[in-house]
């Protein structure tokens, strides 16, 4: 694992295995000199306390021994999903999979809240099948519907909120994503396992 | 309460933010320079994190409805009565600060705090993801709090010289993605800030970095300080109000995010490395 310094009061942390991201962050939250980490896509952030020392924690840190088998610190969350979405169609064409094919395909996964960015409650899910890979849109839509249902390289996620978004939009689903008088606001979290069902 | 008569280019409302919420996509937010957010809310018997307002190249007018303690910091608008002080106004005293010479944001903070709804746990308002209230506009009615945990302040701090030192920067985590003459160039350089400035980012225009591997970053973690390099090769130096996570690499971060915050458009940036 390769422990980067980013800054004077933060630690990026670059596991051999991206595939104990989640457990790794887990790990590094439990220590008292770490004030949040954030998950990403193969590296964690950990943030220090303010009384913490640098190189003390980032010695604390490289003696953690995360583990690939995913944690079941998350819970399950099974969206309904209706498969409507404006670029059905033409992924399904430039897949080479039919519409339904492309539907089961998305359906049928298991999926796990890898990381949260690009917006509040926003969540990067992994497990997407490898035929469904296909990149962002050439140009984002200005805006995208909450509850929309996406996918772009080897995610998937739903739009908590109305924003501009880049993904291709598979359909949508009516669950709250994101609700401020929910703790925590966000529907899906790292380490969560997610499925979609067709409604 | 306060009437708000003009917001000037960009008025918010500023405590120190959302920590601890990164993981679920939430940016820190709150004040950019936080320095001067804490000495306007010490001067007048305020916790250090009570909200107060956020002026962007001045230009704030408020009438203040009932009689108010406040103090005003951060960069030195004409205009004022005061500065780096506690002042007593009378009810319906009307403030209107000028645009300041030097530095960008000015602090403006009131004994009780502005007191609009919090959400998670923060009354800033995030520019990116539209968190809290939204920006300060002209009739808005703005609720002080009607206590406060400490004394009025009789300290005159008066008004920070500007600093024109280099930004102390560390570099990393991605400084390996630039060759070393890319890591000379981000120091020899005199930047200049870019007009579309803003609380996500301060961009910068220059020779462009020139990166020394092709190929995508898989989405990682950013925080405000981190100076990001985009495609193009000119920097952004990201604020208070940054995503959480971003796809260029970080070569450095920026140890005082306070100096950013008064950075403004058209001004020469120069980095150093160093500590503190």
């Amino acid at each position: 694992m390769r422990v980067l310094r980013y800054g004077e009061r933060a630690w990026l942390l670059e596991p051999d295995d991206p595939a104990t991201v989640l457990s790794l962050a887990a790990a590094a939250a439990e220590l008292g000199s770490v004030a949040e980490v954030v998950p990403a896509a193969r590296t964690v952030l950990a943030v220090l306390v303010d009384e913490a020392r640098p190189d003390t924690v980032a010695a604390e840190l490289r003696s953690l021994t995360p583990t690939a088998s995913a944690r079941r610190s998350g819970g399950d969350v099974v969206l309904d999903v209706h498969y409507d979405g404006a670029d059905l169609t033409d992924t399904a064409a430039e897949l080479g999979v039919g519409v339904d094919e492309l539907v089961r395909l998305h359906s049928t996964a298991d999926y796990v809240v890898a990381f949260c960015g690009f917006a509040p409650g926003f969540a990067y899910l992994r497990g997407l099948d490898e035929r469904l890979h296909a990149p962002r849109l050439p140009s984002p839509r200005t805006r995208v519907p909450a509850g929309s249902v996406g996918i772009a390289g080897e995610f998937t996620g739903v739009y908590p909120r109305e924003s501009p978004g880049g993904w291709r939009l598979l359909g949508r689903t009516d669950a709250a994503l994101w609700d401020l008088d929910r703790t925590p606001p966000a529907l899906l979290t790292p380490g969560t396992r997610v499925r979609f069902r067709p409604a | 309460m306060i009437e708000v008569v003009a917001p000037g280019p960009l008025a918010t409302v500023q405590d120190l933010g959302r920590p601890g919420r990164l993981a679920l996509g939430v940016p820190r937010s709150g004040a950019f320079d936080r320095a001067a957010l804490r000495l306007a809310n010490r001067l007048v018997g305020n916790d250090d994190g009570a909200a107060a307002v956020e002026t962007t190249l001045g230009g704030l007018a408020v009438r203040f409805v009932d009689a108010a303690t406040i103090a005003l910091t951060g960069a030195l608008c004409p205009g004022a009565p005061g500065w780096g002080t506690a002042i007593t106004v009378g009810a319906g005293t009307t403030l209107r600060l000028g645009a300041p010479r030097h530095g960008l944001r000015s602090y403006l903070a009131v004994r009780g705090g502005i007191a609009l709804d919090p959400v998670l746990g923060s009354r800033s308002t995030d520019t990116l993801s539209g968190l809290g209230p939204a920006a300060l506009r002209a009739g808005d009615m703005v609720p002080v709090g009607s206590s406060a945990p400490g004394e009025v302040s009789g300290a005159h701090v008066g008004a920070a010289p500007p600093d024109r030192r280099p930004l102390a920067i560390r570099f990393g985590p991605r400084e390996d993605w630039f060759s070393a003459a890319a890591r000379r160039h981000l120091l020899t350089t005199v930047w200049a800030v870019r007009s579309d400035c803003d609380r996500v980012g301060v961009r910068l225009d220059g020779p462009p970095l020139v990166r020394d591997r092709g190929g995508e970053l898989p989405s990682e973690p950013v925080l405000p300080g981190a100076v990001q390099v985009p495609a193009d090769g000119r920097p952004i130096v990201f604020g208070p109000d940054a995503p959480v996570t971003g796809g260029y690499p970080v070569i450095a971060v920026v140890l005082d995010l306070d100096r950013v915050a008064q950075l403004r458009p058209g001004e020469a940036v120069r980095f150093r490395p160093g500590s503190g």
